[in-house]
């Protein structure tokens, strides 16, 4: 027996057996930290995942079968304009990108071969920061406000420092040889419309299915709440057509599975989880057994939710555990810490928070949930949106990346822009609301 | 002879294109000498934009995802 190889799974079996054996289960700071774990990951479950991570994996999946991803890179390419490159790069993220790991090959080849520096330190910051996923998890989860605040501010970011790397080393920029990248060719696809018609009509599903009830009770808000499953219904026949014209699934089948929906909607009428989660898995069962880009598309959203729900579900454990959930007590950490590190507006919150997130490692998405054990915590808003935005962007393990690309010199401009301007913004946010 | 390069800095997912292609070849008796590309300044001129990526004799297979193993199954038979 190798037995070099076996020291791996050891060691997780000597780590586990001495937690079971030295775990302070009569410690009541350290059971409540455990209720407040499953209490999270409960809430997430009954609030989170039908109704908004279900259908994002799903338009996720639209995203990265229906949309041609060679035909973005292309105005990354060194003979693109400069200004569409900075424009493509900054927004780009939303379609290229979900985890930081495909943004860094893309990064080293824009950098050496393509549009140049400055569209690629762009496309490095915005890219993780804005993929659609973590715009629509942001979003429901942490407010309205600081999804938005978390997109325009990425793709601000993103430009202003782009633009100003690219000004710090304009001479060495001019020396570079502009030999230009083997794009690959845009494969052939179907019409935009037709891709645009499927993928806002999915979209229009989740944010419908998803309206939150106002305040008040009359109003637009409050006449669109009374009325969204009505409207999701409305969407989720536009949907079927799609999936019959566009993705040319049998009409038979998709035929088959408006009429169940329907009729779960009549006998449940008071539950629309019901027949949402019905046309969910009938949606499943039709790809399944379909041919070509439909079950490919069928392939990318499991693919993403094999991918994120694991550490999605493990983020949520170790955010409860750490830090309490919402109404239910508190984690492990004293809130009186997280108070005094992050709480309020402060410049040394604001800094502490965008220094914490550049260094610390989050995987997929997963800042989302200890983002919000922080703010249940005590942390201001200010700070939030500072390590957000230094967060997912930043790691030290993708620092040394990126130094193996650009040297040690541009890495540190690099790292201290995003940081400075993150306290900045983070200050700004947080005496606005 | 089949040659496969897996394109990847080291991510999770590469290390798992590069177990799966080791799988298919043994499994499938065929032969073949697979590499592994970590430098990340050579993946663009591969054509390699997103990781993991795959080229198997010189021709870019797939990128930015994982192939099923019937799939990479199929497009190593048909190389050989």
């Amino acid at each position: 027996m190798n037995w070099k190889e076996q020291y791996k799974s050891f060691l997780w079996i000597l780590i586990f057996f001495l937690f079971a054996y030295y775990m302070p289960i009569e410690d009541e700071s350290f059971s409540a930290a455990i209720i407040a774990a499953f209490d999270l990951a409960k809430w997430y479950a009954q609030e989170h995942v039908l109704l908004c991570l279900i259908p994002a994996f799903f338009i996720a999946g639209v995203i990265a079968v229906f949309v041609s991803q060679n035909a973005v890179i292309k105005y990354l390419g060194a003979k693109a304009k400069k200004w569409v490159a900075y424009l493509v790069a900054s927004v780009s993220g939303t379609i290229l990108a979900i985890c930081s790991c495909t943004v860094l090959p893309l990064f080293a080849g824009i950098h050496k071969r393509g549009a140049g520096l400055g569209p690629a330190i762009a496309f490095l910051y915005s890219g993780p920061a804005i993929n659609i996923l973590a715009i629509i998890l942001t979003a429901r989860i942490l407010g309205f406000e600081l999804g938005l605040a978390r997109v325009i501010g990425a793709v601000l970011f993103s430009l202003v420092i782009g633009l100003i790397m690219s000004f710090i080393y304009r001479k060495e920029e001019k020396e570079r040889a502009a030999t230009q990248l083997a794009l690959p060719e845009p494969e052939e696809s179907r019409p935009i419309w037709q891709t645009a018609f499927h993928f806002f009509v999915l979209v229009a599903i989740l944010v419908f299915a998803n309206w939150g009830k106002p305040d008040s009770t009359d109003g637009f808000w409050y006449l669109m709440h009374e009325y969204k499953w009505f409207l999701v219904g409305v969407f989720g026949f536009l949907f079927s057509i799609s999936l019959i014209f566009i993705l040319k699934l049998s009409k038979l089948y998709v035929g088959l599975g408006i009429v169940i929906v329907f009729i779960a909607s009549l006998i449940w009428g008071s539950q629309p989880l019901i027949p949402f989660s019905t046309a969910v898995v009938i949606l499943t069962i039709i790809l399944t057994f379909s041919k070509g880009e439909a079950n490919e598309w069928l392939g990318e959203t499991w693919g993403f939710t094999k991918q994120i729900m694991p550490l999605l579900g493990a983020g949520v454990l170790v955010a409860g555990f750490l830090l309490g959930s919402a109404d239910n007590g508190n984690g492990i950490i004293p809130n009186q810490w997280i108070a005094n590190l992050v709480g309020g507006n402060s410049l040394f919150s604001n800094f502490f928070a965008s220094i914490a997130g550049a260094f610390m490692y989050f995987a997929t998405l997963t800042e989302i949930p200890i983002l919000q054990g922080l703010l249940n915590s005590g942390m201001g808003k200010g700070p939030a949106l500072a390590l957000l935005l230094a967060g997912p962007a930043l790691s030290l393990p993708n620092m040394l990346v990126i130094r193996s690309v650009i040297g040690t010199q541009k890495t540190f401009v690099y790292v201290s822009l995003v940081i400075i301007m993150s306290t900045i913004t983070g200050l700004i946010y947080g005496s606005l609301f | 002879m089949l040659n496969i390069k897996v394109v990847g800095t080291g991510c999770p997912s590469c290390n798992k294109l590069e177990s799966l292609c080791k799988e298919v070849t043994i499994e499938q008796k065929l032969e073949a000498e697979i590499e592994k590309i970590t430098n990340l300044n050579d993946f663009a001129e591969m054509g390699i934009f997103r990781t993991p990526g795959l080229i198997v004799n010189d021709s870019v297979l797939s990128q930015g995802k994982i192939p099923t193993k019937f799939t990479l199954e199929n497009w190593l038979k048909e190389r050989v």
